[in-house]
């Protein structure tokens, strides 16, 4: 008797409370990584766009009060032809950043597959050096060697009889600024992709390569049909995040030029945060930082998309 | 008969030969191009590392030395006066410890906070996960440098400022998303088994947890926590933008304004960079098995 009763007894009371505290807890569990992510990053993504589109200089900050003009701040940046520059700018030097920075990259992780293993632990090694530099360090180090008057680059550059590029100055020709720019990011950029590309590569099935050369494949047409369509989510993520980097470039140019740089070293974010904290048009610049997160969803959609139907086939 | 297999034996000797030759000019090829392999190898890490190696060359060199056109390309004699100078920099130590207040107090919050989030979403399925995850990804495409401006405005209006509370916020937001993803590869990879083992033997849901889920994370929250330290030990613009006060800022913040105060002085200023990229660079080679694998197992593992 006593037994038939307790069971059906026993199991709301012992399964209820948990069941109750399990369904709440991982809420519970959530909620401040929400609250902080929520309130420093979503909430000011959503005042970027109101502040946008109100007039919001120095007298507005004091008064904690903007002046809405709705797309006015829009109107002129896009007729500024500051902009259209920088933007063309900005973007060819992503371009130039990313595409130098995903060949050299794999380049040197096929290389790693090849070298004996006392050369890929040296390799790796100057590899996460690099890695673990931090950036303003990095570009104090190039602007040390780049140096007009005391560089080791241009006695170097002299000595190899490239030219004479005794006190020479890199950065009074933007072109040639923007040149040594790519090699300080590029260099910082190699380690992460040349590790990732390389992880890649140690998936690769080694059969299907030596299949292919079997089959009178050359290293290239291996590396072409067989390696790299294997690679494809691996690059199209190394892409997709060197080009939201590179587009958002703001310290390499800005400490490079001694905090000081002309509008010819502009990118679009060094331009925002002109408008904004030097000239104090809060509005203007976050017009500004909007059209960025804008160009740069148009560019990524594209990888994202092919990330998601890769996703999708498998 | 004889002269047949004379010839036959001769014929074949030929062909031994043959192959032998051909298998020695194979063997050698291969060592060639083994060779080609190994110093081209070399040489990318020469290239490399000569920006860090001269960084460090400068910064042991005496002035007169640093100041050739003829470069010394080996430090000698060896100073330590540019270490000297650096740390006799105004605010260094202040910026030392600003530094390291923000990274510590950072990293506790944020893992703690990663931790909860990574096992709430790799052991339960509750309604709104999946909005969740996607938030954690999306959130990591949002460019910091674009949200300067309002996150200045709205810590401007809490009186957050200047102060070294606005930045932690700013990076435990910054670092969490990636922190939650890779630890909820972690957490996800310890069978809940275990975990139910445990009850069975007597254990309670949180002293199961404890003792056994949270001791097999350990790798993980030591990847996630380098990750986090690189992140705002390297972090620039926030920091720039936030903080204006010179005994309030980083030490990143400090080496950038180096230049533009006193002129280039490349001999402290290397010796400075030295010293700002040292804990980095430690903290990464002593732990760097622990990253390596953590960033493999949370990505890969779902």
């Amino acid at each position: 008797m006593d037994m038939a009763i307790a069971p059906p007894d026993l199991e709301p009371a012992s399964t209820r409370p948990g069941l109750f505290r399990t369904r709440l807890l991982p809420y519970a569990l959530v909620i401040p990584s929400v609250a902080v992510i929520g309130g420093i990053l979503a909430f000011p993504l959503g005042m970027l766009i109101w502040l946008s589109l109100q007039h919001y200089g120095l007298r507005e900050l004091i008064q904690h009060q903007g002046d809405w003009v709705g797309l006015g701040n829009y109107g002129a940046i896009l007729v500024d032809p500051l902009f259209h520059q920088v933007i063309v700018r900005t973007l060819l030097f992503t371009f130039a950043c990313v595409a130098l920075t995903v060949v050299l990259s794999t380049l040197v992780a096929l290389l790693l597959q090849r070298v004996s293993r006392v050369v890929r632990v040296i390799v790796m090694s100057s590899l996460v050096f690099v890695w673990a530099t931090p950036v303003i360090v990095s570009v104090d180090i190039w602007q040390w060697m780049f140096d007009y008057e005391f560089g080791i680059i241009n006695y170097l550059l002299t000595q190899l009889h490239v030219g004479n590029f005794i006190h020479h100055n890199w950065f009074d020709n933007p072109l040639q600024g923007w040149s040594v720019l790519v090699v300080v990011v590029v260099w910082g950029a190699i380690p992460f992709v040349t590790i990732t590309v390389f992880a890649g590569l140690l998936q690769v099935p080694s059969d299907l390569v030596d299949a292919a050369q079997v089959d009178g494949a050359g290293p290239w047409q291996s590396f072409r049909y067989v390696t790299a369509p294997m690679l494809k989510p691996i690059f199209l993520i190394v892409i997709c995040l060197s080009t939201i980097w590179d587009f958002g470039v703001f310290n390499q140019p800005y400490v490079l030029l001694n905090q000081r740089p002309s509008a010819d070293y502009y990118t679009i974010a060094i331009y925002s945060y002109r408008e904004s904290f030097g000239v104090t048009q809060y509005g203007l610049g976050a017009s500004i930082a909007v059209l960025m997160v804008i160009v740069l969803v148009i560019v990524t959609l594209f990888y994202v998309r092919e990330t998601l139907k890769l996703a999708e086939i498998q | 008969m004889i002269a047949r297999e004379a010839a036959q034996g001769v014929r074949a000797g030929r062909v031994r030969a043959a192959t032998r030759t051909a298998a020695a000019a194979t063997r050698s090829w291969r060592r060639v191009r083994q060779l080609a392999y190994d110093v081209t190898g070399l040489a990318v890490a020469v290239v490399m590392l000569f920006p860090i190696y001269w960084m460090v060359a400068t910064a042991f060199k005496p002035g007169v030395d640093i100041l050739r056109l003829e470069p010394k390309w080996f430090p000698n004699p060896i100073t330590f006066q540019n270490f000297q100078d650096a740390i006799e920099r105004p605010f260094f130590l202040d910026d030392v410890r600003n530094s390291l207040v923000i990274v510590g107090v950072m990293l506790v919050l944020a893992l703690l906070i990663a931790f909860l989030a990574a096992v709430a979403t790799a052991r339960f399925g509750f309604k709104g996960r999946n909005a969740y995850l996607v938030m954690i990804i999306g959130v990591q495409m949002v460019p910091l440098n674009a949200l300067i401006i309002p996150l200045y405005l709205m810590l401007d209006r809490v009186g957050q400022t200047d102060a070294l509370a606005g930045v932690i916020a700013v990076y435990l937001a910054v670092v969490l998303p990636f922190m939650v993803w890779t630890l909820r590869g972690f957490v996800a990879n310890i069978p809940a088994e275990l975990e139910e083992s445990a009850m069975i033997d007597g254990c309670t849901r949180v002293g199961a947890f404890f003792r056994i889920t949270f001791p097999l994370v350990g790798p993980g929250l030591v990847a996630t926590a380098i990750f986090g330290f690189i992140q705002a030990w390297n972090e620039y613009i926030v920091a720039y933008v936030l903080l204006s006060s010179p005994n309030n800022q980083t030490l990143t913040v400090w080496l950038a304004s180096f230049t533009t105060n006193h002129g280039p002085q490349w001999g402290p200023l290397m010796a400075a960079a030295t010293l700002t990229g040292l804990p980095v660079v430690a903290f990464f080679l002593v732990l760097q098995r622990y990253l390596a694998g953590g960033l493999t197992a949370g990505a890969v593992k779902g």
